[in-house]
Order: structure tokens, then sequence, then C-alpha cells
């Protein structure tokens, strides 16, 4: 591990080659367990690689090891993390530290929790860069030049200000210009654009393609979203339970992945679908659900205003909109969680009240909800049969045999019936959410509304609990599918109604809106959404509806 | 943050307003004659009746909570039973002694519970966080007249002899030392165990996180990074504590035969001597109210949402 000298690799090989990985492999103490094995890979100058992995696959722990950094109770047992001249891995922590910020520096996944609430942007954006050969003057003049170049104001008014004074956006880019401010070779980036919407997204993405290639940095970038991968990275590096299964140039990976995992991770990823929908058949009933003019808000703020919308049974209508546009608001009004709303809301024709108190047990037992986060909507503390139980007795009434209500519902969610007896922390995230979805099948609903049911999955799992969705419409139910992911709508809605702002902008069958969009701001959206074209022989219908993704479960 | 300073200011109000009346109630309750104690047993009838009239004690109940609480509005604590000086009078000596044992115990106490705190945090499961663990562990579960009385043992003419272990008028500033040991060592262990908590916190943040990316010093991170954020809630624990040092410090006075208003309050009761009681009671809630407000002050100049919003 002190090896410092390389035996094959002259000088004018590694010319451009700014991060060279060789075998690293991180162990969890005391378990032993290797987190990240014998991991190789190398940057070069002005390139950026995206690492591709689902949730527990060690992108993090690989990316955070890049910086010589470990969690607590993790070490580096094997390899070298050579960046520019330095092995970091050998080095004491006095040594990685006068490199951190100059040679290698880090951007986070989430700025609003890595900005220091407590302390002004010009006291975090200086002090990152350590530098005792400049003088103050000369710090401040680089710290403005760097946020000129990610399009932040730079006077000193926008220096004295707190993060929480800036919006999410511009928050990632004084994480951006933090870690450019002392022009180091290499950057990492863990999923930088995650909480941001997407037109905000492609801005970011930009800054930082136009950046790298500006200052001639390499670029590590964790994620696991394989569109913006697709979209961004010159390379690809996949990883899958602590190995890099595929490292390749993007457009190959792309167009003949090696591996199997790769095969599936890029299958299960929702496509933009812009052509080839079916035409919605005309409808005359009745619909199960109708809307008109509902406005909403809290207290004196107003969040919707003039909603207009309808479900008919055995249909699914996408609510899309970005966060803070008011589609949960709207969700949770239909289910009877939110209150302060007024207009007309007629469920099955009748008229539903707003609270759900005053709600009939039929209207109740017939409109269910799914929560967004699966790890926070089970009771820890109950058994799933527990879990499916208790909204059935409320709702329907002592079942003659619980057991087979159990099964039913759990069959219904694709699980099997032994699941019964676990405790939610025996489960996995996807098997967490089925599990939320059996719940509210159990009392047999006619209109499930999902509330960004996927956004907290991996991707594979997300195409599961898709074709779940898509199995339980065919039998009749009728889905009020609430998501900021236009890919997914793409894939799933039969109808979408976009919002904007508390406002529904557009409204329509999702082929005719998808392909010919006629509001500026759906526009906008499928134009920033980053998108890639799959090439490989046997590549899948989009979001994996065919067989194949029944394999992506055993993965 | 005026705003908000004027509110938290109003409701300290509205809450010493409340322990005035639940105080009086309380000294209404005592058993026994007030007029009967102060003349003593062979008091005759008519001069019982001329004091009960002079003491307002004939009036209805209400009344005479009016009248003492127009009384205490205009600086007039009225007089004590026992000794017939003004209470106001009788207590400034007393608040001055026990102000300044209060004072130093808060001070000594403090800044070194915080920096055990912080540094257990930043050596979470290593020797030096184990024992300040136990450490504080155990001195919490001792009574602090326990305490005091280990610190007299130990310390005091009976075991090392360094310092000594009753207050006497004309002694030393030496007298000092065990009653403010006693103190701080009774108020400092929760105050360890929320900063460490705290710290820990912090110190797991993913901005604590970025400023080691960034190349930070671990002291950089600690204080720069890391404290400010712990301030807020700390503040709020560490004011629990030195307010409860003004009611702590009645048993220590009793104790080391300090002459503050532990000692005067001990007194009063004895003698049944409702003024005085009143008195010193209203002032140690008065102190309660008033360093939780300032812990509240600190809680909100710590937070920079509050600090900018309210510019």
């Amino acid at each position: 591990m002190t090896e410092q000298t390389e035996k094959n690799t002259g000088p004018e090989t590694r010319n451009g080659v700014v991060l060279e990985v060789d075998g690293i492999t991180v162990i969890g103490r005391p378990s032993d367990v290797e987190i990240i094995s014998d991991v190789s890979l190398t940057v070069n100058r002005g390139e950026i690689l995206g690492l591709v992995g689902e949730s527990g696959s060690g992108k993090t722990t690989l990316g955070l090891s890049l910086l010589a950094h470990l969690k607590r109770a993790t070490e580096i047992v094997r390899g070298r993390v050579r960046v520019g001249e330095h092995d970091l891995a050998a080095l004491s922590e006095r040594q990685v530290r006068r490199l951190r910020g100059r040679a290698v520096a880090y951007i986070p996944q989430s700025p609003a929790s890595a900005l220091n609430p407590a302390l002004r942007l010009g006291v975090q954006l200086s002090e990152a860069l350590h530098d005792a050969s400049l003088g103050r003057d000369q710090v401040m003049e680089r710290v403005r030049e760097v946020l000129r170049e990610v399009a932040l104001p730079d006077d000193d008014a926008f220096l004295r200000r707190y993060p929480h004074q800036l919006s999410g956006g511009q928050q990632q880019r004084v994480a951006i210009a933090m870690a450019f401010v002392g022009r180091p070779d290499l950057i990492v980036m863990d999923e930088p654009t995650t909480g941001l919407d997407v037109t905000t997204q492609a801005h970011v993405l930009e800054t930082i393609r136009s950046m790298t290639r500006d200052y001639g940095t390499a670029g590590v970038y964790i994620s696991h979203d394989m569109a913006v991968v697709a979209d961004l990275a010159d390379d690809v590096a996949v990883m899958y339970r602590g190995e890099l299964v595929e490292h390749g140039r993007t457009t190959e990976v792309l167009s003949d992945p090696r591996h199997e995992y790769t095969r599936r991770l890029l299958m299960a990823v929702p496509l933009l679908r812009t052509s080839g929908h079916e035409e919605p058949e005309a409808r005359t009933d009745e619909p199960l659900l109708r809307i008109g003019d509902l406005s909403a808000g809290y207290g004196r703020t107003r969040v919707l205003e003039g909603i207009d919308l309808s479900v008919s049974a055995g249909e699914c209508v996408a609510l899309l909109g970005e966060s803070g546009s008011g589609k949960t608001t709207l969700s949770r009004s239909v289910a009877g969680l939110h209150h302060q709303f007024s207009g007309e809301m007629l469920f099955d024709g009748s008229p539903l009240a707003t609270s759900s108190y005053r709600r009939t047990a039929d209207q109740r037992r017939r409109i269910q909800y799914v929560f967004q986060n699966p790890y926070e909507a089970l009771n820890p503390r109950k058994r799933v049969r527990e879990q499916i139980l208790g909204p059935y007795r409320h709702l329907v009434g002592r079942p003659d045999s619980p057991d087979r209500v159990v099964a039913e519902a759990l069959e219904r969610a694709a699980l099997p019936a032994s699941y019964a007896d676990r405790f939610p922390e025996q489960l996995s995230g996807g098997e967490r959410q089925r599990v939320c979805i059996a719940r509210a099948v159990a009392t047999r609903p006619d209109l499930l509304v999902c509330d960004e049911i996927t956004s907290a999955l991996d991707v594979s799992v997300q195409a599961e609990i898709v074709k779940l969705l898509r199995s339980l419409q065919d039998e009749g139910m009728a889905l009020l599918f609430v998501t900021h992911n236009i890919a997914l709508v793409s894939n799933i809605a039969d109808r979408v109604a976009i919002l904007n702002k508390g406002e529904i902008v557009e409204y329509g069958p999702v082929g005719t809106v998808m392909s010919s969009p006629e509001h500026e701001y759906t526009r906008a959206l499928i134009a920033d959404t980053p998108d890639f074209e799959l090439s490989f022989p046997g590549a899948p219908e989009r979001l994996g509806m065919d067989a194949e993704s029944d394999e992506v479960r055993e993965v | 943050m005026t705003r908000l300073i004027v509110v938290r200011l109003f409701f300290g109000a509205l809450t010493l307003w409340a322990v005035s009346l639940v105080v009086f109630a309380a000294t209404q309750a005592l058993p026994g004659d007030a007029a009967q104690l102060i003349l003593g047993r062979d008091a005759t009838p008519e001069r019982l009746a001329a004091l009960r009239d002079q003491l307002n004690l004939d009036q209805p109940v209400a009344v005479q909570y009016l009248q003492w609480l127009q009384g205490i509005l205009q600086g007039d604590l009225g007089t004590s039973f026992s000794n017939r000086l003004p209470v106001a009078e009788y207590l400034a000596d007393p608040i001055r002694s026990s102000m300044t044992l209060m004072g130093l115990s808060a001070l000594v106490a403090t800044p070194i519970a915080l920096f055990v705190g912080a540094f257990s945090a930043l050596r979470r499961d290593r020797g030096f966080d184990h024992a300040s663990s136990m450490g504080t562990l155990v001195v919490a579960s001792i009574p602090e007249f326990v305490i005091g009385i280990l610190a007299i043992l130990l310390l005091g003419p009976g075991g090392l002899g360094l310092f000594p272990s009753v207050y006497a008028r004309d002694g030393g500033p030496e007298q000092w030392v065990l009653p403010v040991l006693t103190l701080a060592l009774a108020v400092a262990p929760p105050i360890v165990r929320m900063m460490r908590a705290t710290m820990i916190e912090v110190l797991e943040s993913e901005y604590v996180q970025q400023a080691r990316l960034k190349g930070m010093s671990e002291r950089t991170v600690l204080w720069r990074h890391a404290a400010p954020n712990a301030i807020g809630p700390v503040a709020q624990v560490v004011a629990l504590q030195l307010a409860w040092l003004a009611g702590g410090v009645v048993a220590i006075e009793f104790l080391f035969n300090f002459p503050g208003i532990g000692k005067i309050l001990m007194d009063a009761i004895e003698n049944r001597d409702v003024p005085l009681i009143q008195a010193v009671v209203l002032l140690i809630a008065g102190i309660y109210i008033l360093v939780n407000l300032i812990a509240d002050v600190i809680g909100l100049a710590a937070n920079p949402k509050v600090r900018v919003a309210n510019r």
C-alpha cells in the first residue's frame, strides 16, 4: 500500500490520466465484510466517469474512498487511489487533508444538508481555498470568480447570505463553486441533482459539464439514474454488490452491455415515450372521481386553484408536477387527509366530505392511499398480517377468515403468503412498498391514490412496482398516480394532468400530451428530461413490461 | 427577533404572575395563625386582634392578595414578621451573596461541561468518552447535599484539610471553594451529556462531513462547523441547570452555613415569616424565568434563519 512508484505505466502513457484506482478494497468493522472489493478504474483529464449502481452497491463508499474519507467503522485494507501524483490511500491524515479541496474535491448529494446552516456563504467558500500562499484579497477574488462561473451573484451581499436564503438550485451551484474554487484535479459528485426538479437539474448538469471541460478536471459522477449518466458521462462504470461489473465508454456500454446485470439495469430504466401510445377510448359514462373547480391551501396560502380532473374506473390518471406544485395536496384532498379545500368532488356520483372523518365507511374503503416512503409508512412493531388486517377490520368488518384476507391481499401485491408473519425490518424497500399496496388493496378499493410511490426505490424495483400497478389496473382498479417523473408517466398513464404552481396547465390523453405538448411548461419538461436510446440486440420494450423484467427481482 | 423576545418577555411576566398566585395560595394554606406565631403563646386577645388588623389578616383573601401584589409592583415586599425589618432591606445582602455563589458556580461549571461534552463526542467510544460518561452518570445520580458532604469529608478539615467547611463572616476567599465546587458538580452532568449527544449528532451531519472533505482541520471542524449548530439545543439544558441552581442553592447554603437566600428561606419557613417566604420564592421563580428567557434568546440568536428573517 505504501508503494508509490508504478512499474508498468511510464509518464507518457499516464498523460491525461488524473485518477487511477487500483484494486481498492474497503471492509466494514467489526464484521470484516467487504463493502467494495478490488475495484480498479481510471479517469482522464476533462472527462466524466458515471458510477452507476443501486442502493447498497457500494458506490458512495467508493466515491468517498477517492478522497480517502471513510465512514465510521470502515477501513481501506488494500489498493491505491492515485490522484495526480499522490496515492491518497497511503498518505497520513494530515497529508490527505492538505490535498482535499486542492487535488480532489467533493460535491454532495443534498446541498441543503451539506452546507453549514450557521455559516455565511463567504466563509464556507473561502475556507475551501485553504492555500496558505494566498492573501485574503486573492482568496476573495478567486471566490467571486468561481461564483460568476456558476452563474451566481458575486457581490458582498450574496457572500453574507446563509444557505437557507437560497433556492435548491442555487445551493447546489454554491456546492459546485465550493468544489471548483481550489482548481482540483478530480471532483467526486454524489448524486448532486437528486433533489432538484428537471429544469434545475438540466442547468446544474450543464454547469458541471462546462466546468469540468474548462478546468480540465476529471469527474466521477455517482448516480442511480442511468438517463442522467448517459447524458453526461464519457465513461460508465457499473457497481453491483461492491464489485465493478462493467467499465467502458458510455456509448459502448449502452449499445453493447457485457454484463448481465448492466442489461437488467438498463432495461429497468423508464424511458421517455413520446410516440406509439394508444388512444384511450372515449368515455361517456360518469367517471369514478370527478373534481371540479377545486382550490385548496394552507391557512391563507393558496396551493391549488381551479383544478378540474376526472378518473374513470380502470383508468390510470397521472398527476405530474415538480415539488411544490401542489400535487401531494391534491392527492391528500382526494383521500380526505387535507381538509382545507373547496369545490366539487364527486365520487361515484355522490359528494365527498372534505374530512375523511365525515365520509362514510364505504367511501373510505373505496379510496385507498399508498404513501411515498415505505420505510416510514409501516408500523415497525406490527407484523405484515396486522398491518393488512387493521384497515380491513376498521372499514369492512371482522373477516370470517383473516388468513384468507391476508393471503389474497399479499397475492394481489405479488408477495408470498408466508410474508404475513414478518416484521417490516425483515423486508427490502420494494417488499415494504408491496406490503403497503397489499394493505391498500385488501379492502378492495375502486380508486388507489399513489403518491410518488416509486421515488424512494431503485429502478429495477420501481419497474416491478409499476408492473404490479398495471395488473391491478387490469383488474378494474382506477389509479391516481402522483409523480414528478415524466418518463414514468409516459409509460404507465392513460391520461396525464400536468400541474405547475397549483394549476393544471395541460390535461389530456398521455399520447397527445407527450407527442404534441401544447403548454410551454410541458415542452420544457420534456426537453429537460435526460434520455437515451437502447440499441443493443434484444433491448426490451421500454420500462421492462415484458417477461424479462421478472428476472430483475432475482438480482 | 425583537418581536419574538417581546413575546417571550410577555409570557415570562405572565408566568411570574401565575407563580405569585401559587405562592400566595400556598402561604395562605400554611397551618397556624401568623399573629399567634409572632406574638407567642401568652399574647392577649386584644394584641392579637390589633396585629391581625395591622397585617390585614381579617380582610378577604382576594383583597389581601391584591394588596400584596400592589406592594410588589411598587417595590414594597412587605415587612418581615419575625424581625420587623422591611423584606427588601433584609434580603439585600443575602441576595448579593447567593448571586455571587450561583454566578461563580455557573462560571466554573458551564465552560468545563461544554468542553468535556464536546471532547467526549469527538473521542466517541474511546477511553475519555467512557470515563466522562461513567463519571457524569455517577455524579448525576447523587443528591447535591451528598456531594457536598463528600466534598467536606475529602477536602475539608476532616480530610485533606485544604478548605474550610463552614462559612464564616470574616473568612477568606478559600471558604468559597467547597460550596462552588459542590454546586458546579451538581449542575454539570446533564450539560456534559447533552453537549455530547448534540455534538455527536452534529458531527454525523453532512455539513461536517463536507467540511472534512474540504480539508478542514479537526479543530476548525469542531469549533467553526459543529459547535455553532450545537449551541441552540444545549443552551436550553444549560438554562434549566442554571435555573435549578436558584433552588439547589437552598440545601447547599444550609449545609455550608452560607448566609444566602437559601438559608433565609429555611429560617423563614421555620418562623412562619410569610412575607419573607413569599419574597424569596418569587425571587427564585424570577431567576428561573429570566435564565430561561436568556437561553431562548441565545437559541434564537444561534439560528440564522430567525436572526436574518427578523432583522
